[in-house]
Parts: structure tokens; sequence; C-alpha cells
């Protein structure tokens, strides 16, 4: 018998963002095959840049755009243009950090020829060469492709597929570290299994839905949980399993454990786009498939969230105190600021969503910004990033250690920084919406983060310098640009941060 | 015929492909421990599709093969580079990384 098959309604214009991105990743392939050496860096800077570029100003163009595309399986509305828009800017900064060269003596962050082996002859020539390589900018661009893709998602495959499109490049490229480059296979290779194992989650969760709406559509699930015959195993099954994934993402407990090591491990300007950019992709993911797929059944999966959400606040922000590593410590404060915005998800409601967004721009910057400060701080191993080696930092800079003190501060969420906007967002959207228990738990959690960040204020302007101790290196203006990118964005959202807020505010609606 | 059976065994190759990545040794055989899970999940989209009478869950088990297969890339990729490192592909050996 055969039936019509009707053919979806395609409108690119909505999409248009994301076909950019995704253009310019594939011209910057064929840049990598056509353009001799000597001048593959320079075009690939300026295609990766100009793409990202037209990405945001096509963002402000589609701004007010609320709608379903696609057959219903990408939503274009407030929160997809918003953090778009915001992975576009920081992607911009994170390409600056990556193109740095004149940091380390032979070159970038990033090793040239990965497949070399640590510690050979070849590896020692190669790190006197002063060849880079130029593979990691299509690499960065399809990743920040499919972070744009994630919270666009409306539709549950296409959402595994944008994380797939996501994560299988940085696993890549945490393994392409210059210097130490045991500790960055290591990395890369601890990022890769735990990331497909709980992609596997994620995808069973999916297939269980799918079983228990007949569609992975998230407007289907959402209409599927008001019927009272469904099989409820089902979906409480698909959602905890959907939420492993989800949770593993965003890097919170008891899903943690990556974090520090592939901070740790990976080249830091890569760190620095996996702290900004995954963390904002991965929460958009969680507030879409929360809000909009299981927004009616709240009462199931609130529980789970709370406990998960107190458990990330408390062991984030316990073992960050014990850290000795400045990129480790960052990395702990990462859980703890994971658990800070799950309070703001957790809140289930417009303000929620709008404090969310708006914390996730502010913490993006800064903590882009503070892990471009520890690229600066070196010895002639490459980066110094035990905290022993930072001490007395501000008597040999203090513009450095000023500047790295002040996102300290706004990690912490002093007032007059961006992180106190931001704290106090998603603290009052939820205790408007009844979870003032959480809210508890944050405030005092937040106090013990702002004793191991002001332990590293201490340490860097009143403790002695150690006599053989790192050396603050001059950057180029990427590297600069990226930081006042960061310092502009975290002071501004600080001091007026009215404007940012109401675009929020604006933002906080979801189609479905 | 019980379809509930196949969804009984995709749960089962599930969880034997779950322990198998908490207790191998060798990265290579966690990652296929994990291609099991995935094909696990196959297995249950194509049930599902003929309990409820769609195609969808077909359409979406080869999404998943096609992914599975960009993942085997990268994932060979980055533990043949651990091993030439090494000499060793055991996921204990990695441990510099820690505390």
């Amino acid at each position: 018998m055969p039936t019509d098959i009707l053919s979806p309604q395609l409108s690119y214009g909505p999409i248009a963002p994301l076909l950019i991105v995704f253009g310019t990743a594939l011209v910057g392939v064929l840049v990598e095959a056509f353009v001799p050496a000597r001048r593959r860096r320079l075009a690939q800077i300026v295609v990766a840049i100009v793409g990202l570029l037209a990405a945001f100003v096509a963002v402000v163009l589609l701004a007010g755009t609320h709608e379903l595309v696609f057959a219903d399986a990408i939503a274009v509305d407030g929160m997809t243009l918003f953090l778009q828009g915001t992975l576009a800017v920081l992607g911009i900064a994170a390409i600056l950090l990556i193109s740095e060269r004149s940091l380390d003596a032979s070159g970038g962050a990033v090793v040239s020829r990965a497949a070399v082996l640590p510690g050979s002859r070849e590896d020692v020539a190669l790190a006197e060469a002063t060849d880079v390589q130029t593979e990691i900018y299509p690499l960065a661009l399809f990743s920040l492709g499919g972070m744009m893709l994630f919270p666009a998602s409306n539709n549950l495959l296409l959402m595994f597929i944008a994380l797939e499109v996501l994560s299988l490049p940085l696993y890549l490229m945490a393994g392409l570290a210059r210097r130490r480059r045991l500790l960055s296979q290591e990395a890369a290779m601890k990022y890769f299994l735990l990331g497909a194992f709980s992609s596997a989650f994620f995808l069973y969760g999916v297939a269980l839905l799918y079983g228990y709406a007949g569609s992975v559509d998230l407007g289907e699930v959402a209409a599927a949980t008001g019927l009272a015959q469904s099989n409820e195993a089902l979906l409480l099954a698909g959602i905890a399993l959907l939420a492993v994934g989800l949770l593993f993402k965003v890097g919170a407990v008891p899903f943690q454990a990556w974090t520090p090591d592939v901070y740790q491990g990976s080249p830091t300007p890569v760190t620095a786009l996996m702290a900004a950019c995954t963390k904002i992709a991965a929460f958009g993911g969680l507030l879409r498939v929360f809000y909009v797929g299981f927004g009616s059944v709240e009462w199931d999966w609130e529980p789970m969230m709370w406990a998960v959400a107190i458990l990330t606040m408390v062991v984030g922000a316990l073992l960050a105190v014990t850290q000795t590593d400045v990129k480790r410590m960052l990395a702990y404060s990462a859980v703890a600021h994971t658990g800070f915005i799950l309070v703001g998800v957790i809140a289930l409601s417009p303000a929620g969503l709008a404090g969310t967004m708006f914390y996730l721009l502010a913490y993006g910057f800064t903590t882009l910004a503070a892990f471009a400060v520890v690229t600066l701080v070196r010895d002639s191993s490459g980066e110094a990033t035990h905290l022993a080696q930072w001490a007395g930092l501000g008597r040999k800079s203090p513009l450095v250690a000023g500047t790295f003190a002040f996102f300290l501060f706004a990690l912490a969420g002093i007032p007059l920084t961006s992180g106190f906007m931001a704290k106090f967002a998603v603290f009052t959207a939820a205790v408007d919406s009844g979870a003032t228990g959480l809210v508890v738990v944050g405030v005092v959690t937040s106090a013990v983060t702002a004793f191991f960040y002001a332990r590293v204020v201490v340490l860097m302007f009143f403790s002695e310098p150690a006599p053989d101790g790192p050396t603050v290196s001059v950057p180029s203006g990427f590297t600069a640009g990226a930081i006042a990118l960061g310092l502009a964005v975290t002071v501004v959202l600080g001091v007026l941060p009215q404007p940012v807020l109401d675009l929020a505010e604006q933002a906080s609606r979801l189609v479905s | 015929m019980n379809e509930s059976y196949y969804l009984i065994l995709a749960a089962l190759l599930f969880t034997i492909g779950g322990a198998g990545v908490l207790v191998r040794r060798n990265a290579i055989l966690v990652f296929m421990s994990v291609e099991l899970m995935l094909n696990s999940v196959n297995l249950t989209l194509v049930t599902f599709s003929r309990i409820n009478g769609t195609l969808e869950g077909q359409v979406m088990a080869f999404f998943v093969m096609v992914v599975a297969a960009a993942e085997v890339v990268v994932g060979l990729a980055i533990i043949m580079s651990i091993f030439r490192s090494r000499r060793s592909a055991s996921v204990d050996d990695v441990n510099l990384l820690k505390y």
C-alpha cells in the first residue's frame, strides 16, 4: 500500500547561524587542503573569526524569532538565540587564545604533529621547531557548530547528533598540547571513554522515551506525559538515563570525575573553550529537555535534581579547597558553579530560565579569561600551574595578578562583579519558586568557594616570591584581546547589568 | 510473538556493556563494551518501532550506526596514540592526572 510521503517545510533563514558556522568549518577544511603552509595560519584565523562574527550578526538579525523549523526538529526561540550569540562571541575569544604564538618560544599551545611519539627524537626536534598546526581551527568550529545546535534541538535524536558533533572534535583537541603531551593524551582518552559511556546512557534514554511517547519530538513527549494510560516506568527510566548524559556534559556530581583531569591535561586554550562553551551548550540542552519535554512531570524529576544540585555544590566547593594546581582548582570551581546554575534550572520558571542564561553568559566570559591568564605564567617547561609557583606573583606583575584576582572575585560572587549579579539572579528565581532550601545550601557553599579563591589572592599578593619562580610572559594582541573582552564583560555585567538582564528576560521564552 | 522479549534482551545487553566498561582494564575492550551498549540501543529502537508501528525507530538506528562509526574513528586514534607512547592500552596505566 503506497502512502504519500509528506516532505517537511524547510526554511533555512532561522537556522542561518548554524549554517554559517558549519559552512565556515568546511571552508576551514578546504583552506587546510589548498592554501600553502606558510599562509595557512593567517587564512584559518581570518576565516574562523569572520565566520563567527557573521554568525553573531545573523543571531542579532534573527532576534525575536519564535518558531519551530525543519519538521519541528529545531526550535529557534529566545533561549536558542541568546545562547547562540553568547557562543559565537566566546568562540571568537577562544579562537584568539588558540592563535597565540608569542608565549611559547616555539609557537602556540598546540602540537604541530600529534602523531609524533612523546619523548622520541622527533619529538625533541618538534619542540624546537616553529611550525604550527592549523587543523585545530576547523575542529573548534565544528565543535562550536554542534554547541550552537545543541540548545536548539527540539528532537532528541537531533540532540544526540549535536552532542556527538560537539564532543568528537573536543576529544581530539584535548589531546593536542605541545607541552606535557602524555598528560594531554591521557586527558583525551579519559574524556573520550567517559564521554562515549555517557552518550550511550543518553541514547538508551532516548530509545525508552521513543517507546513511551512513540516519537522523540519533545513536544510529543510532553503531550504523552499528559495521558494517563502511558507506561510510567518507561518515562521515569527515560528521564533518568537522559539526565545522566546531560549531567555528564555539564559536569555535575556524581558525573564530574572527568572534569578536573580533562581541564588540567588539555592545552589551556582548549580548556578555556571547553569550560566556557561546552557548559553553555550543555545547560541549554538541559533547559530545553526539562522545560519543554518534562515540564509537566516536574514532581518526578525535581527530587533527583535537588540531590544532584546539592551534591554538586558541596562536592565541588569542598574538593576545590584541597587543590594545589591552578587549572585543577578552576575545574573544581567549574563543578561548584554547575551546582549554582542547576539551582536556576530547578526553579522551572521564566525567571529561572532568564537567570540561568545570564549566569551562563557571565560565567562563560569570566572563566575563559581566567584560563587565558593561566597561559601567561610560565617557566622553562611551559605553563607553571602549581599554586606554589604563583606565590608572590603580585610583586612580579601586579597587572596580571590583579586581573586574575579580579576574575577570582567574580567567580566567588563579590558585589560589583558579574558573578554577584548572576548568583543573585538564579537564587532569587529559585526562592520565588519555593526552592529556599536549595538556595541556603547555595549561599553556604558560595562562602566556601570564596575561601579558596581568596587563598589564591593572598598567595599572589602577600607571600614572598620563590627565587626560581615562573615569569609572566607578555602576550601578543590575541590573548590580550581575549582577556580584555572577559574583563570588560565581567565589569559591565557587575556594574550595569540591567540591559543584559532585560535581554535575558525577553529571551526567556521557549517555543513548544 | 511477544516483542517484550527483545526489550529484555536489549536491556541485558546494555547491562553487560555497562558492566564491561566498569570492569574491563583494556581501553579497546572498554570501548567495545560501549559499542555493545549502542547496539543494544539499536535493538531497543527497532523493537519499539515495531510495537509503535512507526518507522522512526528504524531510521534512528541508522543514525546511531553512523555516529558509532564516527566515534570509532576518533576513539581508536586516541587509544592508538596512547598505546604508541606507553606501549600499553590499559586504563590503569594512564594515571598521571589525579587528585
